[in-house]
């Protein structure tokens, strides 16, 4: 019974080693995590759950791609554009890629300006990297007309298995979305920072909860797992 | 003889004190409310009331197999629709709901000494977006073609073709919106509770002193957002396949003749998916079970649980199983024989981690001071039932064993044993229980005790006998089991019985909603702490807790949720948040 109680808080006591003492420190007092806030924790956990959606989509597609009868479409031919009088394979892609994986380094020089509270800095960069953003999901707009014009649908294409173009619509699809919210999310949240929200603590208009600069760490954390994930959308589907 | 040292040092906050939305109007405190315990008291309402629905169309079903052709409007369209929707909503909309949005929402806050969630405006989005879901689901009913008939596991090819009810209508495409809905109101509020758990008690409050109500309810959440994301998945592609004609899970088919516009998918992928979530829903249901019965058995034998650290890691380690045992619903599916192997490894190895809590429940009764009170009776009843739902789980998860008995009667009466009449006998026992704090009125007694002792025989009643029929292999999800020569006169006797009792124990449940609408008026008072429990919901100043939960200051803990029947203290319990450590009695006995 005795160790059930609190006594020995505020004591120094010999730390438990070994796996005792693993889990006597994740489940110590108020918080399993030192240090982190809530918001942040609630994303990173969001983060793990929505990777597990992601980790699913893959999976279904490379089921797709290993057990189809049919020739899978050539993706160094699909994915390839007419520049100058030659085909050049994943240009496009390439650039996308690029432009996205850029996105992630301004996002981190913004939570860098954030901590320094240094307003302007912040919200620039974090307004550059919803460009880059939306920079992206306008190429993949691009690509997806030019792919629909050459005939693939999702129920079909003219090369080979109907799942290709099923498979690319909904996965790079779903990823563009995510994009898309983090383009709007960053927009708003650049826009609190530009205002000096988060210097005066002011409330959220529907949360009530006051504003911090972590939120722009937070907002990275998002957008980082984005362009993770992007990189392994284009391994499986633009370079298997 | 006692030893009671003086408070020691408190450990500093470390987290800082959570500002609350206040209400401005009545609009936002009763209906758009951003408290916990009225999010809760929203998603508990639904989950019944769409549960009423579930347990009409399980009547619908008795009535028609027990009676068949007595009733014309039941062809066998309807019910095959009263099957998927009666199953889909029992086990998502009612316990998942009911167990996560409902107990969670209410007892995580009170029990870890929190003023609310972490983010309340999110989890009021949870619920009206889960409220959402609901209205889709039931919008299937009036829908053109009705609702979905592909049986509630919604297996493709079959469920988005012409034959199967809703297939082609709209009853398929509201059953899937309605489920993404569902996951991503869920997750809103599944990242509220992890959240919470994890990062927001109060002073004291270390993880292994939570009570195994926390740490069963916290599991499954977290389960519940590794494991919903493939049912996402799954009704997204199948949602493609049947708007946009894609072809995921449609093979190259023909029906009625004509060769479908799909080929190449795979309909095993959709029940790898649908497995990968269904399994750990199993466990998503069952581990707040385990969590609260612990606790009801605690309070009501005046006894520490026995074995708690073995209790807090058993129910971890089921949560991590569950995760690599679905393929045991597959067996007959025609997938590789060595998987089966693997997986009914894995099956059977969950049931060590399981057999260590049921007997962690027997030990702490045994030699306690049993008060047979209604929480304490169903508590009692559930162990039963869970151990018998069980043990025809380790029937099936035998590949041999499973493969004959798959589809039949046998496997209607293990589920409904183990993960229907189980968890919701816990959801019966907490709401007697946990009813005083919510509304500040006892339960009528003599209607729960009626209520227990229907719902508990007449369970039985119907379900035992389901594993004869499917013994004899009669099977499931036929409409009718007339002119089969496995169904022996006696056979169908035992069916009509199942019927009628079905209805006895409906009967009851209408009972029990009323004891719980009347008793809100009429209810005996309860005082802040009618059953004299140790944890610190029942610490409260005010019974219902106002918002904010715990007045001015919160409290502190200093002991673990299960100090009962302490050698040497005042009283038989001693509440987490009273200071002072009592060494035990050295004292010869």
């Amino acid at each position: 019974m005795a160790e059930t109680t609190l006594a020995h808080i505020g004591r120094t006591e010999p730390r438990p080693a070994g796996w005792q003492g693993i889990a006597a420190d994740w489940s110590s007092d108020q918080r399993a995590f030192k240090n982190v806030s809530w918001g942040k924790a609630m994303m990173w956990i969001f983060l793990l759950s929505d990777t597990f959606i992601f980790g699913c989509f893959l999976l279904s597609y490379m089921t797709a791609r290993i057990s189809t009868r049919v020739p899978w479409p050539n993706p160094s031919e699909v994915f390839a554009l007419r520049i100058g009088g030659s085909d050049i394979p994943l240009i496009l892609i390439a650039i996308m890629t690029f432009v996205l994986i850029s996105s992630s380094g301004t996002m981190a020089m913004a939570v860098n300006f954030g901590y320094r509270r240094d307003r302007r800095k912040t919200a620039v960069l974090m307004l550059l990297t919803a460009a880059l953003g939306a920079t992206f999901v306008g190429m993949q707009a691009f690509e997806w007309t030019k792919l629909i014009t050459e005939g693939v649908r999702p129920w079909g294409n003219p090369w080979g298995a109907a799942q290709f173009g099923a498979s690319f619509f909904m996965i790079t699809g779903f990823h563009g979305t995510h994009v898309t919210i983090g383009v709007i999310f960053l927009i708003i949240v650049a826009r609190k920072v530009w205002r000096g929200d988060y210097d005066v603590g002011r409330p959220g208009f529907f949360t009530s909860r006051r504003g911090r600069y972590e939120n722009v760490e937070i907002m990275g954390l998002y957008w980082h797992f984005v362009d993770l994930v992007w990189v392994f959308i284009f391994a499986f589907f633009y370079l298997w | 003889m006692v030893d009671i040292t003086p408070a020691d040092a408190v450990p500093p906050a470390e987290v800082a004190e959570m500002e609350l939305y206040h209400p401005h109007s009545w609009w936002t405190k009763y209906v758009f409310s951003q408290d916990a315990k009225v999010i809760a008291i929203q998603y508990s309402a639904t989950a019944t009331a769409i549960g009423m629905v579930a347990l009409v169309l399980s009547w619908l079903m008795r009535l028609q197999l027990g009676f068949p052709g007595t009733f014309d409007f039941i062809t066998p369209e309807a019910y095959y629709q009263f099957i998927t929707m009666h199953g889909m909503i029992m086990v998502i909309y009612l316990l998942t709901a009911l167990f996560l949005g409902g107990f969670g929402n209410y007892l995580i806050p009170l029990m870890v000494g929190a003023r609310d969630m972490v983010f309340p405006y999110v989890n009021m989005l949870s619920y009206w977006i889960y409220l959402l879901a609901v209205l889709v689901l039931v919008s299937s009913f009036f829908a053109p073609g009705g609702p979905t008939g592909a049986g509630w596991t919604l297996y493709p090819p079959q469920a988005i073709m012409t034959g199967t009810p809703g297939g082609q209508d709209w009853g398929i495409i509201l059953m899937l919106v309605s489920l993404i809905l569902f996951i991503v109101g869920f997750t809103m509020g599944g990242l509220n509770y992890v959240v919470t758990v994890l990062q927001g008690r109060t002073r004291g409050m270390t993880l292994m002193r939570l009570p195994l109500t926390v740490w069963g309810i916290f599991t499954a959440t977290i389960m519940a957002l590794l494991a919903f994301p493939a049912l996402f998945v799954a009704c997204v592609m199948m949602l493609l396949d049947r708007a946009l004609g894609t072809s995921f899970f449609m093979p190259a088919i023909v029906e009625m003749g004509e060769q479908l516009q799909h080929g190449g998918g795979s309909p095993i992928l959709f029940q790898h998916l649908f497995w990968f979530f269904g399994h750990p829903e199993v466990y998503i249901v069952a581990l707040p079970a385990f969590g609260i019965v612990s606790d009801l058995i605690s309070t009501h034998a005046r006894k520490n649980i026995f074995g708690y650290r073995m209790m807090v890691w058993a129910i971890v380690g089921i949560g991590a199983l569950s995760f690599v045992v679905w393929a045991h619903h597959m067996y007959v599916s025609g997938m590789h024989p060595y998987f089966g192997f693997f997986f009914a490894t894995t099956t059977l190895i969950i049931a060590v981690p399981t057999a260590i809590k049921v007997y962690n429940w027997v030990l702490t009764l045994w030699r306690g001071d049993i008060h047979l009170t209604i929480p304490m009776l169903f508590a009692l009843a559930f162990i039963v039932t869970f151990v018998n739902g069980g043990l025809t789980g380790l029937f099936l998860g035998n590949v041999v064993v499973d493969v004959p008995l798959s589809d039949t009667m046998f496997v209607v009466a293990h589920f409904h044993m183990v993960m229907g009449v189980a968890p919701i006998i816990v959801i019966f026992g907490a709401i007697y229980h946990w009813y005083p704090k919510v509304t500040g009125r006892m339960l009528n007694e003599t209607l729960g005790r009626f209520h227990f002792w229907v719902t508990f025989l007449g369970a039985y009643l119907i379900f035992f006998p389901m594993h004869y029929l499917g013994l004899m292999g009669v099977p499931r999800r036929y409409n009718e089991l007339t002119d089969m020569t496995i169904m022996t006169e006696s056979a169908h006797h035992l069916n009509s019985f199942i019927s009628i009792m079905a209805f006895i124990v409906g009967f009851a449940q209408i009972v029990f909603l009323f004891n719980l609408i009347w008793s809100i008026r009429h209810g005996r008072e309860a005082g802040g702490n009618p059953w004299r429990a140790t944890t610190l919901e029942w610490q409260t100043p005010e019974t219902p807790p106002a918002h904010g939960n715990f007045g001015k200051d919160l409290p502190i803990v200093y002991r673990w949720a299960y100090d009962y029947s302490v050698p040497g203290a005042k009283e038989d319990f001693i509440p987490q948040n009273v200071p002072g450590s009592f060494a035990p009695s050295r004292e010869p006995a």
